[in-house]
């Protein structure tokens, strides 16, 4: 057994540790090492704990037992999951961390005292507000989560689901979720705990409901924020330093990462979680455009438009997951560089169901990293390149988001794809994006539509090359 | 007077947002379906809490109510923690640079 103070110093360390994995992330060649600090903490905090407690009796194995199977598990889906199930992977493992937060909190409420935090009944005021605040905010991720994987896995529809009176309800419930920490906190009731825990579950439940599959790269980084919020409000409750920093360092991540998503829709934080988008816009524009003409052409057109090119920017986007197209893409793509053509990759910030979801994918193929660029960095490329080739990408080309003030999307960062001299746009119709908005790109004089399944349309490009 | 170590607890936590704020906006944006993911991970050190909670039963019965929750969340959290390292180390390893010999 060793004392509380040099447990907390070790403890110290391994917080030092998870902000160097964090660090280790600015750049791919330092990611790996980081990586590695992250493990190294991880273990120091849980030996670390054993020692502090000092138990090695039955409780110790199947301690050891627990972690084994929950290893197992956690280790067998990491091998198993393709890359293009990454969203659903990290909003699984969000609802998890909350649904943990939630069982660390009850078996705190239940027994303080192996938390040396009072008696059953008459817990510390400080502790008890922190424990209903961890084990609140847990809940929601936990629920919030649930619908997140459920829309993203396809299992539940992606489109918003919206009723009346839905958010005076959801305020109603936020402030009788404040009103019940306030009464637990006076009373110690234990019913009033569990009815803390079945609302924050419904809270969670209700306020991710309304939220398009688009808006997932926003909602899969607030729910990681929350979920570091939920781990670092058990922290205080355990008066852990590694779980404090380490909830802090998540839950400001996520805050960003959200903060970045919003930003690349250029749409507020509330108007993303108040939800509904792209269900009401659909009527206004696509009656009157139906008619006007398009180009459409082949795979033979595409690859003689390609092989006459100097220089190509590729733009994918979340279509290109749904049709497992990046290594198709990148035979292309190699092929192209046997021709002596430039290619590069031009990703915008939402591309995809999450953040960087599409530089996975590119990894993945093995496309090298310095090749793909982000949108500020790429955009003013377009006016010099020859072919645009956009695979599974819409709204994020939308030249009206830059013309129109009328549009939905207008001073959303697009990329200036119809700068190219052409632009070649896989797509299975001709359907307006998520937005519900007509692309003003498909009728362009300089576009030509490639409709077909993006894998297949690539594999047929290749062969035409 | 003495000062509440809970003001202590809390300056970490101001002063971890700071740096965590400041760290993640260095992440190269390629990088972000890693960083989610490697921060699923060590916000599973929770499990901390749920050793303790799950060794909370006396030496006569290791099950009770209380522990039993704990032996669940350190399932939960161990999952998790496998799992996202693991799954943030094949990202990271997928990640390659040119290959100067190859055109």
């Amino acid at each position: 057994m060793i004392s509380a103070n040099l447990s907390a110093i070790f403890y110290l360390i391994s917080g030092v540790l998870f902000i160097l994995a964090l660090r280790g992330l600015s750049s791919p060649e330092t990611s790996r090492q980081g990586n590695f600090f992250g493990i190294l903490g991880m273990i120091i905090a849980v030996t670390v704990t054993f020692l502090s407690t000092g138990n090695f009796s039955t409780g110790f194995v199947y301690v050891l037992i627990f972690i084994l199977v929950g290893g197992s598990i956690g280790a067998f889906i990491a091998y198993r999951i393709p890359m293009t199930a990454m969203p659903e992977l990290v909003a699984g493992f969000h609802s998890l961390v909350g649904l943990a937060a939630v069982f660390v909190a009850i078996s705190a409420f239940l027994n303080p005292e192996a938390f040396n935090l009072g008696y059953q009944g008459n817990i510390k005021l400080g502790s008890l507000i922190e424990m209903s605040i961890g084990a609140a905010v847990g809940a929601i991720t936990f629920s919030g989560s649930i619908i997140a994987f459920l829309k993203l896995q396809g299992i539940m529809s992606g489109s918003p689901i919206t009723f009346k009176g839905q958010h005076p309800l959801n305020a109603i419930i936020l402030i009788s979720i404040i009103v019940l920490i306030y009464f637990l906190c006076s009373t110690q009731s234990s019913n009033l705990f569990w009815i803390l825990l079945a609302v924050s579950f419904l809270i969670g439940f209700l306020l991710i409901i309304p939220i398009g599959g688009a808006d997932m790269p926003v909602v899969i980084s607030m729910l990681n924020s929350y979920s570091g919020w939920a781990a670092a409000g058990i922290g205080f409750t355990l008066e852990n330093t590694a779980l404090i920093i380490t909830g802090a360092l998540v839950g400001s991540s996520g805050a960003i990462l959200s903060y970045i998503m919003c930003k690349g829709m250029n749409r507020s934080f509330f108007n993303v979680i108040l939800g509904g988008f792209g269900a009401t816009d659909e009527k206004s524009n696509t009656s009157s455009k139906e008619q006007r003409p398009v180009k459409s052409g082949n795979a033979d057109d595409a690859a003689f438009l390609m092989k006459n090119a100097s220089s190509v920017i590729i733009v994918p986007g979340y279509g290109m997951a749904v049709a497992q197209a990046q290594h198709a893409l990148r035979e292309m793509v190699d092929t192209l560089k046997k021709n002596d053509i430039k290619v590069s990759y031009a990703i915008h910030p939402v591309a995809g169901r999450m953040p960087g979801h599409m530089n996975v994918l590119l990894a993945e193929a093995n496309v090298p990293y310095d090749e793909v660029f982000e949108l500020e960095e790429i955009n003013n490329d377009f006016a010099n390149a020859d072919v645009a080739f956009v695979i599974g990408a819409n709204d994020v080309t939308n030249p009206v988001a830059k013309t129109d003030p009328q549009s939905p999307i207008y001073g959303m960062p697009v990329l200036d794809v119809e700068k190219c001299k052409s632009v070649l746009f896989v797509k299975r119709s001709l359907s307006p994006g998520y937005a519900g908005i007509d692309n003003d790109l498909f009728y362009k004089e300089n576009t030509l539509m490639l409709f077909a399944d993006a894998k297949k349309m690539t594999e047929d490009i290749t062969k035409n090359l | 007077m003495e000062i509440d170590p809970l003001i202590f607890r809390l300056s970490i936590f101001i002063l971890s947002i700071f740096v965590g704020y400041y760290v993640v906006w260095s992440v190269t944006p390629s990088l972000h379906t890693p960083l989610m993911s490697v921060t699923n991970a060590i916000s599973s050190v929770i499990i901390v809490g749920a050793i303790i909670a799950g060794l909370s039963g006396n030496s006569g019965s290791v099950f009770n109510t209380s522990s039993i929750f704990g032996f669940l969340a350190i399932a939960l959290a161990a999952i998790n923690i496998f799992g996202g390292f693991l799954v943030t180390q094949r990202m990271l390893a997928m990640y390659k640079k040119k290959k100067k010999d190859k055109k």
